[in-house]
C-alpha cells in the first residue's frame, strides 16, 4: 500500500497554465536551437523544458520542448514552428498517444539513522541510489512528471541540496513515430 | 577556368551566375575582398551597382525584386556593412520580397572572439530572414547558394542570407558545381496541390453569397493570379478591394475594384468589407493595418482565407474556410465550378457609396500633396512603376496614384521603412530601364537614403524623384494633431535643406513646385526629361491630414472620412 498516489498530481502542484510538450525533429546542424526558442520567445511563451537529442539519423536531432502559456495561440506557434526551413516537424503530444517521462537526480543530506528511511522512499518510487556518503545520498528517479513531483515532495523532509531534472522525453505509442 | 582553380569566392559568383542572377547591388569592405575580386576574375552576365550605403544596396534589391518577381543580391562586408542591412532585410522579410545576402565575414578560427569588422551576423539576422547560412566549409558554397536561391523564390518568398568567412571564400575550391539540394524541411511544392475538401467548402459559401467580395493581397500577385482574380471577379460580378501591398493585381481602373482598404483606405472599401456576406481573402495576411479591431472584423460575413502559408491562419482573424495554397492554384481549382452570381443590388450599393464618398482633395489654400499625386498619375497613367516611402504621401499615393498592373506598385507595407522609396526606385529603373519610375518621398524619408543620388546620377537613371516637402513628419504630426491634443513633439523638419540646390550639386536637374496652378506644368517638363534622373520639388502646406481614418485598433465601422469635430481618444490598438 503505497503512501503517496503517483497517478495524478496532488492539487497543490497543478501548474495555473498547462504545459504542453512538444516533439521537434530539426537538422541537427548549429543555430537550430536557437530558431526554434526565437518563435516561442517572440510570442511571450516561456520554455519550461528542453531535451535535445541526436536522431538515430545523425543528420537530425530530436527535440523535446515543454512551454507554458496560452493554450490558444498554440497551434499558430506549431505552424511557426514547422515553417523554419530547418524544422522537419511540430507536433502536440497528449498522455493519451504516447509516453512522456522525465529523470530526476535529487542529492540531500542523510545522517545514519534516517538512511533507511530514505531507501524506502527511494524503493517505492523505483529508484535508485547513485552516490553516497556517510552524510548524503544522490537519488535517481525516472517517470512521469506527477511520479517526479510526487517524490520530489516526499523527500522534502530531508535536507535537499540539490536537483535536477532532465525535462520531459516523449515518444508517440504503438508503431508510428513520434 | 578549371575547378582546381577556382577559389571558394570564384565557385560562389559562378553559381550566382547560373541561377540567372542579373544584378548584385553591393558596398565593398575587407572581409568581402575575395568575392569582389571575384566579381572581376569570373566572366559573367551580372552587373554589379556600387550603392552608397549598404541600407541603399538593400532596397535597391527589394525594388528590383518587386518590379520583376526575381531576386536580386545584395553583397556587404562584415560587422558594420552587415549591420547595415538590418532594416533593408527586415523590410523584405515583412513583405515577403525574394532576396540574397551576401556578407563577408572575418576568418573563422576568429569568429567569437571580437575580431576587427567581427559581429555574429548569423545570430543577429535570424529573426529577420525566412533562412540565414553561415559556410563554414568552402565545399558548400554551391549548394548553399542554389538552396538560397530555392528558398527566396519559392512557397512565401524571403530575404536568405549567406554569411561568408574570408578563408572560406578565398580557400581552393574543389567541390560539386551542382550538388542536390538538402533541404529536407522545406517542401513548398505542396503548395501546389490544393486540398479538394477546401475548395468544396469555399464555394458553397460563394454559391450562397449575396454580398460577395475579394480581398486581393500580395500573394495573389506573387503567384500570378491575375487573370485568374480577374475571371473570378467578372464571373461573380464581385467587386475587389486590395491591400497596400496587392495594388495592381487586380486592375485598379476596373468597374468592380474598390481601390484599398484598411486604415487610410477607401471609404467604400471600409463599407464593403462591413456589409459583405462572404469574403475572399486572396494571398493577405490580414495586417492589423487592413482589419481595425480584429474581433469587428467582417463579423457578419462568412470567410475564406486563401493564403501559401499555412502559418498565417487564423493568426489574426478565425475564418470559416482555409485553403493553404498557392493562389494561382487555388483560383483555377475555384474558377472551374463557379458562375455569375445576383450581385446587382449589392454592386449599386457599392456605387452609391462610391458617389457618396469619393477620395478629394482641394485645390484652394496651398499645394496639397494630393494634387502632385494626382495629376502626375493623369501625366504617367496607371502603368508607370511608383516607389514611395512611408507616411502621408504614401497613404495619398496608394489613395490617388490608381495601379492598373503587377508589379508597378512598390512600398514598404508591414515593415513601414521610411528611406525605402528613393533606392527603391533605382533598382525597379535597373530592372526595367525603359519603364517610366516614379519615386515619391516626403521630406523625412527622402532624407533617409538621399545619398544615393549619387547612385542615380552615376548611372544616369531616369528616376523622377519626386520629394513632397511639408517640413513635417507629417503622419506623426497628425496622430499628435488628432490623439495627443495637438501636442506636436519631435515632428518638425526645420532646417530641411534647399532639394533643388542639393540635386544641382550631384549634377541632377530639378524643378521646383510653389503653387497649386504650377503643378502640371512643371511635372510636364520635369517628364520630358528621359535621359537621366530629375528631382521634383513640391513645397506643400505644412498641415494636411489623410482620411478616410480607422484610430488603429477601432473597427471599420468607426472610420472617419472627415477631422473629428470632438476629441479622440488614444488609439488601443496597434501602434
Amino acid at each position: 500500500m503505497s503512501l503517496v498516489t503517483t497517478d495524478l498530481p496532488p492539487e497543490n502542484l497543478t501548474p495555473e497554465t498547462p504545459i504542453h510538450t512538444l516533439s521537434v525533429l530539426v537538422n541537427n546542424k548549429p543555430g537550430v536551437l536557437m530558431r526554434i526558442c526565437q518563435v516561442f520567445a517572440r510570442r511571450g511563451y516561456n520554455i519550461d523544458s528542453l531535451v535535445v537529442s541526436e536522431g538515430r539519423n545523425k543528420e537530425f536531432a530530436r527535440m523535446t520542448i515543454g512551454v507554458s502559456g496560452d493554450p490558444d495561440g498554440l497551434d499558430q506557434i506549431i505552424l511557426q514552428v514547422n515553417k523554419l526551413v530547418d524544422a522537419i516537424h511540430c507536433f502536440e503530444h497528449n498522455s493519451d498517444e504516447s509516453v512522456v517521462k522525465e529523470l530526476l537526480l535529487i542529492k540531500f543530506l542523510v545522517q545514519k539513522t534516517e538512511r533507511t528511511e530514505a531507501l524506502q522512499i527511494i524503493d517505492h518510487y523505483g529508484g535508485k541510489t547513485v552516490d553516497l556518503t556517510p552524510t548524503s545520498m544522490i537519488a535517481m528517479i525516472n517517470g512521469g512528471s506527477s511520479k517526479i513531483d510526487a517524490a520530489l515532495a516526499m523527500f522534502s523532509q530531508f535536507e535537499i541540496v540539490e536537483t535536477v531534472r532532465t525535462g520531459k522525453v516523449v515518444m508517440a505509442r504503438s508503431d508510428t513515430p513520434t | 577556368m578549371s575547378t582546381q582553380e577556382m577559389d571558394g569566392a570564384q565557385a560562389l559568383i559562378k553559381t550566382l551566375d547560373s541561377l540567372g542572377v542579373e544584378y548584385i547591388f553591393g558596398y565593398s569592405g575587407g572581409a568581402a575582398i575575395p568575392i569582389f575580386d571575384a566579381l572581376v576574375t569570373v566572366k559573367t552576365n551580372i552587373e554589379f551597382v556600387l550603392a552608397r550605403h549598404e541600407q541603399g544596396c538593400c532596397h535597391m534589391a527589394d525594388g528590383y525584386a518587386r518590379a520583376t518577381g526575381k531576386p536580386a543580391v545584395v553583397l556587404v562586408t562584415s560587422g558594420p556593412g552587415a549591420g547595415n542591412t538590418i532594416t533593408g532585410i527586415m523590410t523584405a522579410q515583412m513583405d515577403s520580397v525574394p532576396m540574397i545576402i551576401l556578407c563577408g565575414q572575418q576568418v573563422t578560427w576568429m569568429l567569437g572572439k571580437d575580431a576587427f569588422q567581427e559581429a555574429d551576423t548569423f545570430g543577429i539576422t535570424m529573426p529577420i530572414v525566412k533562412h540565414n547560412y553561415l559556410v563554414k566549409d568552402t565545399n558548400d558554397i554551391p549548394r548553399v547558394a542554389r538552396e538560397a536561391h530555392h528558398i527566396a523564390t519559392s512557397g512565401r518568398p524571403g530575404p536568405v542570407l549567406i554569411d561568408l568567412p574570408k578563408d572560406i571564400t578565398q580557400g581552393p575550391f574543389s567541390g560539386d558545381m551542382d550538388p542536390e539540394l538538402d533541404l529536407p524541411g522545406y517542401q513548398p511544392e505542396k503548395s501546389y496541390s490544393v486540398d479538394a475538401h477546401g475548395i468544396d467548402e469555399a464555394l458553397q459559401l460563394i454559391h450562397k453569397a449575396q454580398r460577395p467580395l475579394i480581398l486581393a493581397g500580395h500573394g495573389a500577385m506573387i503567384s500570378g493570379a491575375d487573370a485568374e482574380l480577374k475571371e473570378l471577379a467578372e464571373t461573380l460580378q464581385c467587386p475587389v478591394t486590395s491591400t497596400l501591398l496587392g495594388k495592381g493585381v487586380f486592375p485598379e481602373e476596373h468597374p468592380l475594384s474598390v481601390g484599398m482598404l484598411g486604415m487610410h483606405g477607401t471609404a467604400y472599401a471600409n463599407k464593403a468589407v462591413c456589409a459583405c456576406d462572404v469574403l475572399i481573402n486572396i494571398g493577405s495576411r490580414f495586417d492589423d493595418r487592413i482589419i481595425g479591431q480584429a474581433d469587428q472584423f467582417c463579423k457578419n460575413a462568412k470567410t475564406i482565407h486563401i493564403d501559401i502559408d499555412a502559418s498565417e491562419m487564423d493568426k489574426m482573424i478565425q475564418t470559416d474556410v482555409k485553403i493553404i495554397a498557392d493562389a494561382k492554384t487555388a483560383l483555377k481549382e475555384i474558377n472551374k465550378r463557379i458562375s455569375g452570381l445576383p450581385t446587382e443590388p449589392w454592386l449599386a450599393k457599392i456605387e452609391t457609396w462610391k458617389k457618396k464618398y469619393p477620395l478629394s482633395y482641394r485645390k484652394q489654400g496651398g499645394l496639397r500633396m494630393q494634387q502632385v499625386i494626382d495629376e502626375m498619375y493623369q501625366i504617367a497613367g496607371g502603368d508607370a512603376i511608383v516607389t514611395t516611402d512611408v507616411g502621408q504621401h504614401q497613404m495619398w499615393a496608394a489613395q490617388f496614384y490608381k495601379t492598373n498592373a503587377s508589379w508597378k506598385w512598390i512600398s514598404s507595407g508591414g515593415a513601414g521603412t521610411m528611406g525605402f522609396g528613393f533606392p527603391a526606385a533605382i533598382g525597379a529603373q535597373f530592372a526595367c530601364p525603359d519603364q517610366t519610375v516614379i519615386s515619391i518621398s516626403g521630406d523625412g524619408g527622402f532624407q533617409m537614403t538621399l545619398f544615393e543620388l549619387s547612385t542615380v546620377a552615376l548611372h544616369k537613371l531616369p528616376v523622377k524623384i519626386v520629394v513632397l516637402n511639408n517640413h513635417y513628419l507629417g503622419m506623426v504630426r497628425q496622430w499628435q494633431e488628432l490623439f495627443f491634443d495637438g501636442r506636436e513633439s519631435g515632428v518638425d523638419l526645420e532646417g530641411n535643406p534647399d532639394f533643388c540646390k542639393l540635386a544641382a550639386a550631384y549634377g541632377i536637374p530639378s524643378f521646383n513646385i510653389k503653387r497649386p496652378a504650377d503643378v502640371r506644368k512643371q511635372l510636364e517638363k520635369a517628364f520630358a526629361i528621359k535621359d537621366g534622373p530629375v528631382l521634383i520639388h513640391a513645397e506643400c502646406i505644412k498641415s494636411d491630414n489623410v482620411f478616410p481614418m480607422i484610430p488603429a485598433g477601432a473597427a471599420l465601422e468607426d472610420m472617419l472620412t472627415e477631422p473629428p469635430k470632438h476629441k479622440m481618444a488614444k488609439p488601443t490598438g496597434s501602434t
